[in-house]
């Protein structure tokens, strides 16, 4: 081994005497896998299938799902049911990659310290949730989920949400002139019967109109939540999807 | 004189910026990080005054050139003791949140001390903030010692090291006052990312412009592992992060990417922090303080650079199985599982190479606690990279996706390989960088290295346990052919498990705690008496022929 000829062609210290070529074909080497493995999720078609009934969130619930991701829920909470027995009978109907198109970022988790949120929405009253973020062995003796009993003293306090409702049309959600300018009067519109819902249930299908957290006076962060945990999983059709997964079985029907 | 006062002018000037950036900020979490980002410049203004030369200025003498003849280790001590401190604070958060697992009320009925906003702060805390410490401070070592040149860019390399400790600063109040991208691992917001791009671009000038200066013809291979991770890291870094601020005077921002395409960006992102931050910069600490302390070479040099491209260049795959059976397409999930399995290979091909370096030494792991570490250390690694591939395999994955199984996972390779060779390499620098005989106490390390061990054997034996045990309730059914268990009923099975897994903890960090008595005490200058762990008895008096003695 030791009296091998020396190589004229490739040798490895050509690399190692170069800080520029060691540093670029570094980075050559890592880049490949993201750009096979990610990119193409952008242009292939059928990564997200084509699905009735999704819509952007509105402004209240937009409020509820960013109080979500601020207090960390989803260190402990998943939404993304898996095509299990088990998961579908417990959760619902496995996830669809359609039903987190608008979500920036996704909020899948990683983690069941507790139960998978993706279906929560309409599962338990608005008083069960409110119970139960105050306090969750008020209703679950077991549970060992922290409270969150400030949220129901809070004003809910989203600044300007037509600034939010533009970052995210920039990215991609389509949100309408119509949304976007009248994001701060949707959140009452929404959160407070009394007032008149307007063309809100026109401009989002399926939002729900109500006082969410029995106090009818003010528009807390509990309402937010509440209003985003109960149309979790509640937009998309699931039924409808099957065919696309199916093709040749449609087919064969047709 | 000018440049002084341009210096001093610049800081105030940054001053009034971050000030005016709090007035008008449009949530009170931006006010109060503009408020640290002022102090923190204001702080920068003082030791620019504080510190100058007046009497050098005022007779026009330029400030003496430092002495190429001594490497440059200022910033490297700081690092060391920043690596205590921030590893401290975030195994202690850590215990604190294990805890209220096992005891609800410890979240204190206050929104900052609620899991949800404290788990992030121990994750971040100990990955970035003492792991990424831990990483900076080596390879400036390791750089200046294998390239045999000082430093390059000495005032950047100190604005690396107090960047970097603003960055964790800002990161940490910021998830304990809800400022969270809620992207796990990757949580500090669009304002603190950008600071953190551009120290970490400054941290790649410092580093190449070392190697350029270098007298050695070759980079040695530490240095390889080091650059892929700089490297790949801002890659990462940038990637993932990108996203949409709602106003550039508030906190808040909205991810770039949705749903599925952004579940495997993070994941990209995620599971490529473990790789390039987690393995590749702990590996380069490996090629350079396991061969100085055990005194042999580098066992092969054909493996090490076989391992490092394959290491490289199959990490970077292996995201997608973190999602497996979820809404990503099929083809991804098994092309991840596929890249994640074969990269066992080059895994053990760095435990290999780390371990037979001992060839020859094998004894000192009998009398050298410090390399009993680092022994222990690549030995975690040889574990939890054959449990990663064995996870990521789908079948066995769809029992341990969402349980405790993969905090398990995580923890024998954090405590198990990072810890323990970051424990390694500080116990060799401490007397290096101190100017000491050697350390305070050489059986406190001993200590320290049984406390860490068995701590992570209960941690991991522990979540193991959990794991499975979750996995398999959630899927029980029973002969009726219902589901046997709600949700909770796992939950309240999870109790025990979750004290152990504490107690585990508890004693990791009370071994941390031996380490930095013993380093405090080094740096004071003192020596305990005791007996020597590395000395073969002998006795003097005994040690002679027997002589004729007549008999009486």
């Amino acid at each position: 081994m030791a009296t091998k000829p020396a190589k004229k062609g490739f040798s490895h210290k050509k690399i190692e005497r170069n800080v520029t070529l060691l540093g670029a074909l570094a980075l050559l080497t890592v880049t490949v896998g993201g750009i096979v493995e990610i990119a193409p999720l952008f242009w292939i078609d059928n990564t997200v299938e084509k699905v009735e009934g999704m819509r952007p969130y509105t402004p209240l619930e937009l409020a509820g799902r960013n109080i979500y991701m601020r207090e960390g829920c989803y260190t402990c909470h998943s939404q993304m049911i898996r095509p299990f027995r088990d998961e579908v009978e417990r959760y619902g109907h496995y996830s669809l990659a359609a039903e987190s198109m608008y979500d920036h970022p996704f909020q899948w988790g990683s983690k069941r310290t507790g139960p998978d949120l993706a279906r929560v929405g309409g599962r338990y009253s608005d008083e069960w949730h409110k119970a139960h973020l105050i306090d969750p062995r008020s209703v679950v003796p077991e549970s060992i989920m922290p409270p969150y009993a400030f949220l129901a003293e809070r004003d809910l306090q989203t600044g300007d949400m037509a600034n939010d409702l533009t970052a995210l049309y920039r990215v991609g959600v389509p949100y309408t002139k119509a949304d976007i300018a009248k994001a701060n009067d949707d959140i009452k519109a929404q959160a407070d019967p009394d007032a008149g819902a307007g063309d809100l249930q026109k401009r989002y299908p399926k939002a729900q109109v109500r006082d969410f957290d029995g106090n009818p006076d003010r528009v807390t962060e509990m309402d937010a939540l509440i209003a985003y945990l109960q149309m979790l999983g509640t937009l998309v059709d699931v039924d409808k999807a099957a065919p696309q997964e199916r093709p040749s079985e449609t087919e064969a029907a047709r | 004189m000018d440049g002084l006062v341009t210096k001093a002018g610049g800081w105030l000037g940054l001053t009034l910026l971050a000030l005016v950036m709090a007035a008008l900020a449009v949530d009170a979490p931006f006010a109060v990080h503009m408020v640290i980002v002022a102090l923190a410049c204001l702080a920068m203004l003082w030791a620019t005054v504080t510190r100058a030369d007046y009497s050098g200025l005022a007779r026009g003498i330029l400030k003496m050139p430092a002495d190429q003849g001594v490497y440059d280790d200022d910033p490297i001590r700081w690092g060391v003791i920043a690596t205590l401190f921030w590893g401290v604070a975030g195994m202690a958060a850590g215990l604190f949140i294990a805890l209220q697992l096992a005891f609800p009320a410890l979240n204190l009925n206050l929104e900052y001390t609620t899991f949800g906003r404290l788990r992030p702060l121990h994750t971040s805390a100990v990955i970035f903030a003492f792991g990424g410490n831990a990483l900076i401070a080596t390879s400036y070592y390791v750089v200046q010692r294998t390239c045999r040149a000082r430093l390059a860019f000495p005032t950047l390399a100190r604005f690396v090291f107090w960047g970097y400790q603003l960055f964790i600063v800002l990161a940490a109040t910021g998830y304990l006052m809800g400022v969270t991208a809620a992207k796990e691992y990757a949580e500090p917001e669009w304002y603190v990312d950008l600071w953190l791009t551009i120290v970490w671009v400054a941290y790649l000038v410092v580093f190449v412009g070392t190697i350029v200066k270098r007298r050695e013809p070759h980079i040695y291979v530490a240095n390889w592992f080091y650059l892929s991770f700089i490297v790949t890291i801002a890659m990462l870094h940038i990637v993932n992060n990108l996203s949409m601020p709602a106003s550039i005077f508030g906190s808040k921002s909205y991810a770039a990417f949705a749903g599925v395409q952004d579940a495997l960006t993070q994941w990209w992102y995620g599971h490529n922090a473990v790789g390039f931050f987690l393995t590749a910069g702990f590996l380069a600490m490996m090629y350079y303080f396991v061969p100085k302390q055990a005194e042999r070479p580098v066992y092969s040099y054909r493996l090490s650079i076989i391992h490092f491209w394959s290491l490289i260049f199959l990490y970077i795959w292996a995201g997608p199985h973190h999602l497996h059976y979820t809404a990503l397409p099929d083809w991804a999930q098994t092309l991840g599982m596929v890249f994640s399995v074969i990269l066992w290979m080059p895994s053990w091909g760095g435990m290999i190479n780390g371990l037979m370096t001992l060839n020859g030494a094998w004894d000192k792991i009998r009398t050298d606690p410090i390399i009993r570490m680092m022994v222990m250390a690549l030995a975690f690694y040889g574990m939890s990279t054959f449990e990663g591939p064995m996870m990521s395999i789908k079948w066995v994955n769809s029992m341990s996706h969402y349980t405790d199984w993969t905090i398990g996972h995580v923890h024998s390779g954090a405590l198990g390989w990072n810890g323990m060779i970051t424990f390694a390499a500080v116990y060799y620098l401490v007397p290096r960088l101190w100017g000491r005989e050697r350390l305070y106490s050489l059986r406190m390390v001993n200590w320290h290295f049984w406390l860490a061990t068995v701590g992570i054997v209960f941690y991991a034996a522990s979540m193991w346990v959990a794991g499975i045990m979750q996995g398999l309730m959630w899927r029980e059914y029973g002969a009726d052919g219902y589901l046997v268990y709600s949700f909770v009923e796992s939950v309240a099975a999870m109790h025990p498990m979750y004290l152990i897994r504490a107690a585990g903890g508890a004693m990791y960090l009370a071994g941390f705690l031996i380490m930095v008595f013993n380093v405090w005490a080094t740096l004071s200058g003192r020596v305990r008496a005791e007996k020597p762990m590395t000395e073969t008895p002998y006795n003097a008096a005994a040690d002679r022929p027997l002589a004729p003695v007549p008999a009486e």
